[in-house]
Formats: structure tokens, C-alpha cells, sequence
């Protein structure tokens, strides 16, 4: 189907429509499910079950180490895997604007199969809308992931507890500095590349060979600091990181010390902050590090209880030179300097 | 190793920290820095956390988009309701609300056409991909940008865009300090002052410091190693009663700063009286663009006009920038104006002191 452009059409549910399922969809996510072409798709499930749903809008489509569909897969994959659950099937829905060439939607839907083969993830069913030129841009995909629990009582926001460990799988901030490098046409001449990468696999490991996993997260928008924030509200303690043991690439260090922009509140596509009693923190580091989404595991904080000047649901950074400061949710956008 | 990275060794601090203290020997020492970066550093360095407390840190009128005054935010919105005219700007001028608490980015969601670009020649990309449209750039900030500015103006000309044009308003370091010690009550020890601006103007603009106020000036770098070196240098200072003004930055700055740039913005701007945000207007603390390049002067160009319009409401950005209080001391601080939803333009920048006391201090 190359060549040609997105029309009205193939969002009628006519003869266009199918050409487009057929020949696109069906090609990139083969599988039994989807191939019955039900009016929807069944599944084979124990419970109890973790669901999450959510939509992409990126700009630009396609990025260094990406594009909209692998974050469509990742980022629902990984989401449902944050419940420590083991993610099984997933839906997806397209809005495309007219005009979009075919090539563009074809290299989108290969990227999502690609990723789906390797997350182990069957995408089951999904919905094509076709809108006029104008009304969406270029492309907008809503995916909904649904998993298995692999142990009945995971991990959750609320289940921090004083004295755990707090450890994350690698960099900060690549992501959404090379979003926003993009978008604003930056050239540099350092390699940034999002870090979109499916964490399920990392996930299973560590559920299925830790005695206690209390939480796990991934930073997504707001990055690691909105994240550590939200869960020290949840779970109603303190939290005490070291800035020295966050790992950020030297390339986002840099570019990041330009702009006058802060790399903990930057977008992560495929990282992962896990937080286990101290004495899992090694093993947890093992395994995370035996994964190629955790070679850069480290520890870097420890979960507190409030006392003295400390108030539960705060973030407090202990800075390279011995000082310490909060470290509070981000506010609106960040916005690059003026000098 | 280089020498940054050098700076940044964690095992710098604390000797200098320990030679402060015993300096200052229980004096109180009021500072104030006039760069929004060292505000920022001093903060996420978590200086501040390990500063004695005889010692009083003041954030001046050191970022740009802080000292930017309502009257020119509003010549700001004036363009951009304008036909077929696209603004060019850095980011954070989108956020800064005018006099009736619009901003850019309102203007935008109206349909304005505002472009975000990382260098002022970007802004000419825009106009030769747009002749249709007039092109102007929002030029703010200090004497680190404007000859940057300056050079653009020129090869704006050298390529024929007559599409584009800046609407200048940029301001002068020193002339604001002189006004901070012109205050009935002298309550600034002593500057730390910026890196940046004096890459570009040297050392002597800042001499009638010592020299009429006896007020010590010391230049800094901006890692926590390079600002305590600098708090030695002041307390020293004071305690021998000998003001001095030095350059303890001298891998990026010539105390001559640099002479080039400082011709290419001459070519371009002359000094003029200008409006600050808090500080009103302070004489010859401006640039204007120069009468033989009036054709690029967006004030001339489009009619603009600025009137002295009193801030609109309890925002004491103005007590703020002078270091008269601290940004919590404002009724409005964390409040009604948070970074999400600013009233005033010190809680906008990541620069601005109130933004960086919400973020850092809580």
C-alpha cells in the first residue's frame, strides 16, 4: 500500500477500511486473536488482573531511538507492568489525519509490532478513525494494556515503608530532552536517543525472584522527581536521595546545563525506580543489572520516616557538596533560558 | 581533566567553607548576587543549606525576564495581535503575564503567532521562510545577549530580510547596582557579580562599587567551589576594610572583557533610559537600536508605544529584586502565584529568585 496517502475513506468501515486492516494492521500484529476479526477479541486470563490505558500525541512521529508506536506499546506495557503484573494483551485505536502518507502509518504500525513481539504482548483488537485535515495532527494512538498479577498482593504507590531501599534502572532525563531537542529543531552535535524500551521482562524477573518488591514506578512525564514526590505523598514517608548516584548521561548533563533545564524532571520512556526492603537491594540490583533495559541500575536514596524538620511527603536531595535542598513536583513546563 | 570539571570536585568546599567562617569570625555578611544562574547554583548546589548562618544571601535583578517591566509585556501583546506577523522569543518570555495577566502564551492559545527559538539567528530562518510575514524578534536580557542581538541586526541586513525586525529592551548591569546603593539605607555588603555579562564588559564598568560606595565586587564562576572562593574574597574584604573589585573568574573572563563584542553593539545600540520590573526607570540603563537602523527598530517600525504603568497588584517582585525581602515574604508566594500560574515575572524564569525559592526551598 505504499505510495499513497491516508483518505477519508479508509476510516468508513468499507472496502478502503479493510484494505487498510488487512494489509497494514493484520501484517504487523499477526496473531490468532485479532486474525478471527471479531467484533471483539477473546481472551484467556486468571485474575487477578492489572489494566492501563493512555494516548500518544509526540511530535515529531519519529525520534532518535523511537516513535509514537513504540511508545504506544512501551508505555502501556510498562504501565501495566508497574503493578507487577505480567502484560498479556493489548488493544489499540488510531485517529489519523488525512493526508498522512501510508509509509508513515506503515513504519508506526511495524514499529508497535516489532515492540509487541518483543514485550511478549498480543495487540488483540483496535479502531481506525480517519478525521479531516486539521483536526488531529498527523497522528494520535490510544492503547489499553491488560496483564496478569503475578503475585496477588504487588507492588503499589502506597507501599514505601522507612528504611527501604530506593533504586532506579538507569539514566535519567534521555527521553524527553531528545523530544524536546526535536521539536525545537536543536542540532547538537552530542547523540541523545530516548530511552523507549518495554520493562516487563526486568519486571518478571524481579517479582518472581525477590521475596519483596514495595514499588514500582516508572518516571515518565514530570521524570524522576514528580514521581519520587508522588510517591512519598502516597505513601505518607520521606525520601532522601543522593544527586551524586542518579546516573545522566553526560550528553543530557551537558545539554541540559545549557538549556537551564534539570534532567530529574524529564521524561524516562523505558526506566524503571523500584523501591525493596534493604536487605533485597542487592539482589534487586543483580537482577536489574542482568537486563539489557538495567545495566545502569543503581541505588540512590533510602525511604525515611518524617522527624524533626522533615515532613512526610517531601523529597530532600543530598547535593555532591554535603548540602541538601527539597526536591519539590515540577510546575507547568520547563522552559529553556534566555541567557 | 579540565578545569570545570575540576571545579565541580565535591572536596573544594569544605576548606573554603572553614576559611569563611573563620574570616567572617561571627560578622554578619550581607550578599547579593545579580545573576540569575548563581541564584539558581547556589540553590542546587545546596549551598545555601551549609551557609553559616551570619550570613544573609540576597537574589538581585540579575534575570532578564524578572526585570522585564509591564509596560514592555504589554508592547509584547500589542504585537502579537498584529496581522500576519510572527514573533520570534526566547521561551521563557511566553509565561511573564502583562498588565491585565495575559501573557504570550494566552496571545498564542488566541492564534498569535509565536515561534520559540534557542539563538536570535533562528529568528532570521523564520523570516526568510516567511516573506509574506513580518518577523520580530523579542530582544531581552543583558550585555551577554545583546551583542549577539547586534550581530543578528546586521546580518539580517547583509541577507536583505526586510521582514525582520527586534524589539529591543535590554538593560545594563551596572546602572542597577548603582541605583540598589543610591537606597536611602545601605543593606548590600557586597556583590557577587556576574560571570556571564562580564565576559563581555570587563571589570572597570563596576569600579565606582569600591571606589563610591566601598562595596566589595568580586566576578565568580558559577560552580558551589567558585561562589564560596568568592564569599572568602568578600569577607576578607570587609574585614580589612579594604573594598576590592576582582576577577576571581579569570578562565572565561578578560578583566578587559571583550572589546569585539562590545564595537559590534555599539555599531547597533546606543544607551538609553529604561523601565525595570520593581526598579522603575534608571537613567542611560537601556539599549535602544541606533537611528541608522531605524528599519529594524520594531518600536518604529509597528508604532510602539511604553508608558510607565504601576504594577497591577500585590506582587512585590520590586521589593524582591532589590533584595529588600525575601520571596516568601510576599503575600502572594506560593499562593496566588506559584510557577504554574505566575503573577509576577521573578516566579516565571527558572532564573527568577522566586521561582527559585518555590523550587528549592519550599
Amino acid at each position: 500500500m505504499s505510495g499513497d496517502s491516508i483518505l477519508l475513506d479508509y476510516g468508513s468501515g468499507g472496502m478502503a477500511s479493510q484494505r487498510l486492516i488487512q494489509e497494514c494492521f493484520f501484517r504487523h500484529f499477526e496473531n490468532p486473536i485479532l486474525a478471527r476479526m471479531d467484533d471483539a477479541a477473546r481472551l484467556e486470563m486468571r485474575s487477578p488482573l492489572a489494566m492501563s490505558t493512555d494516548s500518544y500525541t509526540v511530535t515529531p512521529l519519529f525520534f532518535p531511538g523511537g516513535s509514537i508506536g513504540t511508545l504506544a506499546v512501551h508505555g502501556t506495557v510498562n504501565d501495566v507492568a508497574m503493578l507487577g503484573a505480567r502484560p498479556r494483551y493489548m488493544s489499540c485505536a488510531f485517529i489519523i489525519e488525512e493526508g498522512l502518507p501510508m509509509d508513515t502509518l506503515e513504519r508506526v504500525v511495524a514499529d508497535m509490532g516489532q515492540c509487541a513481539r518483543e514485550a511478549g504482548i498480543l495487540i488483540v483488537t483496535g479502531d481506525t478513525k480517519v478525521v479531516p485535515k486539521g483536526a488531529c495532527d498527523k497522528l494520535f494512538i490510544t492503547t489499553t494494556g491488560i496483564g496478569e498479577l503475578i503475585i496477588p498482593d504487588g507492588p503499589s504507590g502506597h507501599k514505601a515503608h522507612p528504611g527501604d531501599a530506593i533504586l532506579i534502572s538507569g539514566s535519567m532525563g534521555d527521553h524527553g530532552l531528545t523530544i524536546m531537542a526535536q521539536r525545537e529543531e536543536l542540532t547538537f552535535d552530542t547523540a541523545i536517543r530516548s530511552d523507549s524500551a518495554p520493562l516487563n521482562h526486568m519486571i518478571e524477573a524481579l517479582m518472581c525472584k525477590l521475596t519483596s518488591v514495595h514499588v514500582l514506578r516508572d518516571p515518565t512525564r514530570g521524570g524522576l522527581a514528580t514521581t519520587l514526590n508522588e510517591i512519598a505523598h502516597q505513601s505518607d514517608v520521606v525520601i532522601e536521595i543522593e544527586e551524586e548516584h542518579i546516573p545522566v548521561h553526560d550528553a543530557v548533563k551537558n545539554t541540559c546545563s545549557f538549556l537551564g533545564l534539570d534532567p530529574l524532571y524529564l521524561a524516562n520512556e523505558g526506566k524503571c525506580l523500584c523501591i525493596v526492603p534493604e536487605q533485597e537491594a542487592e539482589a534487586a540490583l543483580h537482577i536489574m543489572r542482568a537486563t539489557p533495559q538495567g545495566h545502569e541500575a543503581v541505588r540512590i536514596g533510602t525511604v525515611l520516616a518524617a522527624e524533626g524538620k522533615t515532613k512526610a511527603g517531601q523529597v530532600i536531595l543530598k547535593t555532591p557538596i554535603g548540602g541538601k535542598r527539597l526536591l519539590g513536583m515540577l510546575e507547568g513546563d520547563q522552559l529553556p533560558r534566555i541567557c | 581533566m579540565d578545569i570545570d570539571a575540576a571545579l565541580k570536585n565535591p572536596a573544594l568546599c569544605p576548606p573554603l567553607l572553614k576559611r569563611l567562617k573563620q574570616t567572617l569570625d561571627g560578622r554578619p555578611l550581607r550578599f547579593m548576587e545579580v545573576c540569575g544562574t548563581h541564584t539558581v547554583s547556589i540553590f542546587r548546589s545546596g549551598l545555601r543549606s551549609l551557609l553559616p548562618s551570619n550570613i544573609t544571601h540576597l537574589s538581585g535583578p540579575g534575570c532578564p525576564v524578572c526585570v522585564t517591566h509591564d509596560a514592555e509585556v504589554a508592547a509584547f501583546l500589542d504585537l502579537a495581535q498584529r496581522e500576519n506577523l510572527i514573533i520570534a522569543t526566547f521561551g521563557d518570555l511566553l509565561r511573564v503575564p502583562g498588565p491585565n495577566g495575559t501573557s504570550l502564551k494566552h496571545a498564542q492559545s488566541q492564534g498569535a503567532h509565536i515561534s520559540i527559538v534557542y539563538s536570535p539567528l533562528d529568528a532570521l530562518t523564520i523570516a526568510a521562510n516567511n516573506p509574506k510575514n513580518d518577523v520580530v524578534f523579542l530582544g531581552v536580557g543583558f550585555e551577554t545577549t545583546a551583542p549577539t542581538i547586534a550581530a543578528t541586526l546586521m546580518a539580517a541586513r547583509q541577507q536583505q530580510l526586510d521582514n525582520f525586525s527586534v524589539l529591543a529592551f535590554h538593560k545594563l548591569v551596572p546602572p542597577a547596582l548603582q541605583a540598589l546603593l543610591t537606597e536611602q539605607e545601605q543593606y548590600i555588603d557586597a556583590f557577587l557579580l556576574p560571570g556571564h555579562v562580564s565576559t563581555i564588559i570587563g571589570l572597570a564598568p563596576y569600579s565606582f562599587l569600591p571606589e563610591h560606595y566601598h562595596v566589595p565586587g568580586i566576578v565568580a564562576g558559577f560552580e558551589a567551589a567558585d561562589i564560596l572562593l568568592a564569599l572568602c574574597l568578600m569577607a576578607e574584604s570587609i574585614r580589612d576594610k579594604k573594598p576590592v573589585l576582582h576577577n576571581a573568574y579569570e578562565r572565561a573572563v578578560s578583566s578587559d572583557g571583550n572589546p569585539k563584542a562590545r564595537e559590534i553593539m555599539a555599531q547597533v545600540f546606543e544607551t538609553t533610559n529604561a523601565l525595570w520590573r520593581g526598579l522603575g526607570e534608571i537613567p542611560q540603563s537601556g539599549l535602544r537600536i541606533r537611528k541608522e537602523w531605524e528599519n529594524m527598530d520594531a518600536i518604529t517600525r509597528f508604532d510602539l508605544t511604553l508608558s510607565n504603568i504601576p504594577t497591577r497588584t500585590a506582587c512585590r517582585c520590586g521589593d524582591v529584586l532589590k533584595g529588600r525581602i525575601s520571596p516568601a515574604d510576599c503575600p502572594l508566594f506560593g499562593k496566588k502565584c506559584t510557577p504554574a500560574a505566575p503573577v509576577g515575572p521573578c516566579m516565571v524564569s527558572t532564573e527568577g529568585s522566586c521561582a527559585a525559592y518555590f523550587k528549592y526551598a519550599g
